[in-house]
């Protein structure tokens, strides 16, 4: 096996891994990081064809490559927003639960509410 | 086997990252490892002959990324023991795994099965290089091929911008964003964030520079400076402005703006949107590249400050 099989094998089990952690955890943060790993993974895998299509002197077929740049910041940019959308979430309810039933609110809404029952 | 085992230690550690950032219990464990992780990834990069994507990788998917997702496991830290307590049970862990695995062995069978030899596109992208004036494929793909991949791109960062911003509370829509880092002025972070940039900037601009022939680029130039005003932020030796300050909104707009110029001048010129005429290529890529640096490096730093949540006025 040569290294960019072993690294498509590597890629392939990245994106199972994601999965499960994106099914698994509970926590949208969680989930937003298994997502990123999932991602990861596909860029590899893209990247591993990139390497098969190696030619004219170079060590890899610029295009994919030049796709998988614009891929990672499209990524970069989609997790600030998810992230930004949670951390929002947060502000407004003091919770970030995905739970259908949402306990009730204490006290009040907000993150105080949290911090003090830690 | 030298060689594989040059191949096969970064291959595992990755995988045993990524992993324990997906299983391990404490969500600010997982952030760290998924920083550690995304460093290891660009070591297979570079051994899959991607330097490129290893720089990106190393500045946008390992560094801003892990950067944001620590920061945000910081702040929600109090959700930890609620979230815990929704942990699903063994059938749903045990069914997910059955269909990780099997999408795990469905995409093992691709990569076996990959055509041999594989298609490529690199004889074409070498051919007319020559006609771009750069030296770099990446960048001619970037910048010439494929360039309203880069512009569309520019513009998504723009948009995620946007989006970031309209998060924010009514009450304090048009003002800062983040938090004031509050930093020991006598400390470590602040004594860093005084010497790093100085070097960091050129580095950047370096980078940014370099692209054109070698390995490089605006945007991995652009995350690097950002990362020093970002440094500088988080000493508090700086504060990100606020949002409604017309000056910020034309930076910001100014390096997309003038891709989009250059790409209707294309129309008129050279017979196609964002055509270069004869001998034109590499001035226009470079016009395109010094307009977009600074709007990048501004658009990553805001987008990375997050919405805001202060007013204006001090």
């Amino acid at each position: 096996m040569n290294g960019a099989t072993l690294f498509g094998l590597v890629a392939a089990a990245l994106v199972g891994v994601g999965l499960y952690g994106l099914i698994v955890n509970p926590q949208p943060l969680r989930k937003i990081l298994a997502f990123n790993v999932i991602g990861s993974g596909v860029f590899l895998l893209f990247g591993v064809i990139a390497r098969r299509g190696a030619a004219a002197g170079l060590g890899g077929d610029p295009v994919p490559q030049a796709l998988l740049i614009t891929g990672i910041v499209v990524a970069f940019s989609a997790t600030a927003i998810a992230v930004t959308v949670l951390l929002r979430l947060f502000e407004e309810t003091g919770t970030t639960t995905l739970a259908s039933e949402v306990p009730p609110p204490a006290a009040g809404p907000g993150p105080s509410r949290d911090q003090a029952g830690e | 086997m030298i060689v594989d085992a040059f191949y096969a230690a970064p291959a595992l550690l990755i995988l045993a990252l990524g992993f324990y950032s997906t299983i391990v219990r404490d969500t600010f464990s997982a952030t760290i490892g998924f920083i550690a992780y995304g460093l290891l990834l660009t070591v297979a990069w570079v051994q899959l002959h991607g330097v490129d994507v290893a720089l990106t990788e190393a500045a946008i998917g390992g560094g801003l990324t892990g950067l944001l997702l620590v920061r945000a496991s910081a702040r929600l830290r109090p959700t930890e023991a609620l979230a815990r307590a929704e942990a699903p049970g063994g059938a749903v862990r045990l069914l997910a795994g059955l269909m990780a695995g099997g999408v795990f062995v469905v995409l093992a069978i691709a990569v076996l099965s990959l055509p041999d030899p594989a298609p490529t596109l690199a004889p074409q992208a070498a051919e007319h290089m020559a006609a771009t004036g750069v030296g770099n494929p990446i960048t001619a793909v970037l910048l010439a091929y494929r360039s309203m991949d880069t512009m569309l791109e520019a513009i998504v960062l723009l948009l995620a911008l946007i989006g970031v911003w309209s998060l924010a509370p009514d009450r304090v829509w048009g003002g800062r964003p983040g938090p004031r880092y509050n930093a020991d002025p006598e400390g470590i972070l602040a004594f860093i964030a005084r010497v790093l940039p100085p070097v960091g900037i050129i580095v950047g601009i370096y980078i940014f520079w370099i692209g054109a022939d070698h390995p490089g680029g605006k945007f991995q130039g652009a995350t690097i400076v950002a990362a020093m005003w970002l440094l500088a932020m988080m000493a508090g030796l700086a504060d990100a402005p606020p949002i409604n300050r017309r000056w910020l909104r034309i930076l910001l707009v100014a390096g997309p703006a003038v891709f989009v110029a250059v790409g209707v001048a294309g129309t008129l010129t050279a017979g196609a949107f964002l055509g270069y005429p004869d001998g034109w290529a590499k001035p226009l890529i470079l016009v395109i590249e010094f307009a977009l640096m600074p709007s990048l490096a501004l658009t990553l730093g805001l987008i990375m400050s997050g919405a805001p949540e202060r007013p204006a006025a001090p």
